[in-house]
């Protein structure tokens, strides 16, 4: 297809499992496979156990010592990164592919002045004179603090507030100019009014080097106006996937669906000030609490059938770019 | 109906010499005044900075506050004597965001929900177990997980274990800071609505904070925006998403993404 | 700068403390020098009287610590009953010895401990780490005497370095060049009973202090970011892993430094150690408080090396002082 000739990531059918003291694997991620244009905004929506931190660091191998990729392929700019070298990876990391970690006060050196964390990430992939690494980290500093670059330059991570903080972490991903940034739930623990801040950061980041992004979160309503598509995991498994407009507007799969409905709606409270329960999904995402066969979502599900303790539903396409792993979508 | 809790003037001032580590989460309070009436909720929702964590600490007594009245039936809690106090302590009961902090790691569920009970003393060992499987049930656990250690909870397990401990003493009023943050959103939805249920079972009176104003505004009969030490705006829920008045208030909606917004938004692209 | 000032103030009066408690418990100590001289029937008692006179041991116990002070502040430090002299040269000489051991033991411990204690906590768990984990562990149980005395056999029995002393008999005659060194070959064995008998210890607690680090996200997000591995470690775990470790080199100084008074002894080493021993035999009073006041200036000495350095290497420390 020619859809793959132009792909920037081709992610095919990912296996990660990690193995706990018992020896006994857990199977993080199965069959995952995904692709990413140059210049998309992928969404990555999932809970805790959903896998989605499992995907975004088995991407650049940054999984922990117990975790490993037991099958499949990460295409990147034509190249498997799951076949790669140590010196070419560390090449890919943090110059062609950056990583965003999810908390900012934990993945900042705590006693390294912010403007020296970003300049190692360009000493680390290019070798330039003292004077002009100075002036280039200036430089990169600058697209994210335009009015106090100085100031923050030389502040440590504990004299900045978090909002700064991930701006300093965006700085370095962007540091050396890659064409993808994997983003963790950025902006999960800042402040209402910081995170649409940071989304903004990340929306003219985007249009000024034409970044394609990874972002990944548990909460949908970030996506909104933000992603080009999303992709939905559960279990460790994509349960839907399609154009951002469609999956958020109308989503198919009975996960997506009870998901959405979970969130409050503070707009549609009724006028009474009567209070009306949420409609939550029973149970939860705990792998322990993971069904061993068919379906992941078959014990918390509503619409569930008898075939969904059978076997696992494989994704099936609807429509033009949607696409749902549910028994209810086979024909 | 009298209130359960009324605060009057609350004031707190931190001088420099503030644990480092505690400065971004602790800031002073300046003059703030409300009621609260027993079995309803008051959402306190602010950014970080904006004194919400230091209410909640003030009125739990873990903080002293430099001036003005914590009533909570009749009693001014911040003028009693440190007997009296240690009396009225176990009616307030605070619930943090992530019960993995205040949960001792080393002790089962079991341990954990029966030590509140034993400090109390009234109970008898067989008391105190059938008391103990009574409030795992309350939250909506079972007797299965009592030798489990939090570590092997989820995150909606533990936050419910710690509602349950909290349950224990019998208090009237529970103070939930950002007791919901940390959660997956399907887990938040059960959690509040399970906060909603022992609302009506037993007469509960929460303080919801929260920087999540869509949740604020789900669970609670009044909101109070905090901004810098104060509330700047406090009314009935409905009201404080149809017709804010404070800007900051607004600011909060500006910023709340709402999933009806995303829906929307998605249909006309 | 504030901060400092306090580190110096508490360091002062932690020496006066200690110049307090060493005077009044040797003093109290039965016996004295001139006790000695008493058995001898050729000395007069007369002139015993006129030494007790001379050296103020009839005057009260606290006349005698001011005139001790009034003398410190002379430089002087009291009189060595011994040697007839004021005790701060005859210290002095020794103290420059024993200095040169500790430092030179002290910077040869740590430039060791740090690669292998990274090398370990990087290699956690595997081969390398356990068979170096085995080597510390029987380095602990080992104890430094016998560290000594064996090392002095092996140099006794194979005759590559000399057994002991500083110099060679003849090192006035030497040109420059050969005194550097002939000091340094003397130098070899009692450096490497220092530094073997305190290595253990340092090597456990940087690779626990590196191992602790090793697994937090800022060192995965550095990693991620491409960071080069001996940067990683060298640069961003071992900054990280500072603080415990800094203790820790005060600490090391105290250490070694009580550490080389007894190799001193063993390998004959012109130092603090077999001067204080003697001192102490002789009841030699005033060189006994000097040595043990000397002593605890240099572990203060260490200490507020190690504060300087744990001010310089993390910010939040600058913080919560206030900055000065």
């Amino acid at each position: 297809m020619g859809l793959e000739m132009t792909a920037l990531l081709a992610v095919q059918d990912l296996h990660v499992s990690y193995r706990s003291r018992g020896g006994i694997a857990f199977q993080a991620l199965t069959g995952v496979s995904f692709q990413l244009m140059p210049g998309e905004i992928l969404g990555v929506l999932g809970e805790s156990g959903s896998g989605k931190s499992t995907l975004a660091a088995s991407l650049l191998r940054l999984l922990p010592e117990h975790g490993q990729i037991t099958k499949g392929s990460v295409l990147f700019e034509g190249k498997d990164i799951l076949q790669a070298g140590s010196v070419e990876l560390q090449g890919i990391r943090g110059s062609r592919i950056s990583l965003i970690f999810q908390e900012p006060s934990l993945a900042l050196h705590p006693t390294m002045r912010a403007g020296e964390q970003v300049r190692q990430v360009l000493a680390a992939h290019e070798s330039l004179p003292k004077r002009v690494l100075k002036e280039k980290t200036r430089q990169v500093l600058a697209t994210v603090f335009p009015e106090e670059e100085g100031r923050i330059s030389h502040s440590y991570p504990h004299q900045l507030s978090g909002g700064q903080r991930q701006r300093v972490l965006i700085a370095q991903s962007i540091a050396c100019g890659p064409s993808l940034i994997i983003a963790d739930e950025p902006t999960a623990s800042l402040d209402p009014t910081t995170q649409m801040e940071i989304l903004g950061v990340f929306q003219s980041l985007r249009e000024k080097l034409d970044l394609a992004m990874i972002f990944i979160t548990h909460n949908p309503a970030l996506l909104a106006g933000f992603a080009d598509r999303v992709l939905v995991l559960y279990g460790g498994r994509i349960v839907e996937v399609g154009a951002a407009a469609t999956v958020l507007a109308s989503p198919q799969h009975p996960y997506t669906k009870a998901l959405f409905r979970s969130v409050p709606r503070p707009l549609e409270r009724p006028r009474n000030g009567e209070k009306v329960k949420l409609p939550a999904i029973p149970g939860d995402s705990l792998p322990s609490s993971l069904p061993s066969e068919g379906c992941p979502f078959e014990p918390r599900c509503a619409d569930r059938m008898d075939l969904c303790r059978k076997r696992e539903p494989e994704l099936i396409r609807i429509g033009g770019t949607q696409a749902v792993s549910c028994f209810k979508f086979e024909s | 109906m009298q209130p359960l809790l009324n605060v009057e003037n609350l004031v707190k001032r931190y001088d420099g010499k503030r644990l480092v580590a505690l400065q971004d989460e602790l800031s002073a309070l300046d003059g703030v005044s409300f009621s609260l009436f027993p079995a309803t909720t008051l959402a306190v929702v602010g950014e970080s900075g904006s004194g919400k964590s230091t209410l909640a600490l003030c009125l739990a007594c873990l903080e002293p506050p430099t001036a003005g009245c914590i009533w909570l039936e009749g009693k001014n809690l911040v003028a009693l004597g440190e007997a009296e106090r240690r009396k009225v302590r176990p009616q307030i009961q605070l619930i943090f965001q992530d019960p993995a902090n205040s949960l001792n790691p080393r002790w089962n569920v079991l341990e954990i929900l029966t030590e509140p009970l034993r400090l109390q003393g009234k109970f008898n060992s067989e008391g105190i177990e059938r008391r103990a499987s009574c409030l795992l049930e309350q939250v909506g656990l079972s007797m299965h997980i009592a030798t489990r250690s939090p570590a092997e909870l989820s995150g909606g397990q533990r936050q419910r274990l710690a509602i349950a401990r909290a349950l224990a003493p019998g208090p009237k009023l529970l103070i939930l800071d950002e007791a919901l943050s940390a959660l997956d959103c399907s887990v938040q939805a059960q959690i509040a609505n399970l906060l909603m249920e022992l609302q009506t079972s037993l007469g509960m009176t929460y303080l919801f904070i929260t920087h999540d104003l869509a949740m604020g505004v789900h669970i609670a009969d009044e909101i109070a925006v905090m901004h810098q030490g104060r509330i700047v705006e406090l009314g009935p829920a409905e009201k404080i998403v149809t017709s804010p008045h404070h800007e900051m208030t607004r600011q909060l909606l500006a910023a709340t993404p709402s999933i009806a917004q995303a829906t929307r938004l998605a249909r006309e692209p | 700068m504030r901060y400092f000032l306090r580190r110096l103030g508490h360091a002062f009066l932690m020496l006066i403390g200690v110049s307090l408690l060493s005077f009044f418990f040797t003093t109290l100590a039965p016996g004295n020098y001139l006790d000695e001289m008493r058995l001898d029937p050729q000395i007069a008692p007369e002139t015993l009287a006129a030494l007790r006179a001379q050296y103020q041991l009839d005057q009260p116990l606290p006349v005698r610590y001011v005139s001790w002070l009034n003398s410190l502040i002379h430089g002087k430090m009291g009189f060595s009953f011994a040697y007839n002299s004021p005790v701060a040269p005859l210290l002095m000489v020794r103290a420059r010895n024993t200095l040169l051991l500790t430092i030179i033991a002290t910077l040869f411990a740590w430039g060791l401990a740090l690669p292998l204690g990274v090398w370990s906590a990087e290699h956690l768990g595997r081969l390398p780490d356990r068979l170096l984990s085995w080597g510390t562990a029987v380095g602990l149980v080992l104890p430094d005497l016998a560290l000594a005395l064996g090392l002095l056999l092996l140099a006794v029995k194979t005759g590559w370095l000399p057994p002991g002393g500083m110099v060679s008999v003849d090192f006035e005659s030497f040109s420059l060049l050969h005194k550097l060194g002939d000091l340094l070959q003397h130098m070899i064995l009692p450096v490497a009973a220092l530094v073997l008998s305190s290595l253990p210890l340092l090597v456990r607690h940087v690779r626990a202090a590196v191992a602790d680090v090793l697994g937090a996200p800022f060192l995965v997000a550095a990693k991620g970011h491409g960071i080069p591995k001996r940067r990683l470690l060298y640069h961003y775990a071992l900054r990280a892993a500072a603080n415990p470790l800094i203790s820790l080199f005060g600490f090391s100084v105290g250490t070694l430094l009580s550490g080389s008074l007894l190799v001193e002894v063993v390998m004959s080493w012109p130092g603090l150690g077999p001067f204080l021993l003697e001192a102490i035999l002789a009841r030699d009073l005033y060189v006994v408080i000097g040595g043990v006041l000397l002593s605890t200036l240099f572990l203060l000495g260490g200490n507020f090396l190690a504060d300087v350095f744990l001010y310089w290497a993390d910010p939040r420390i600058r913080k919560e002082n206030g900055a000065g």
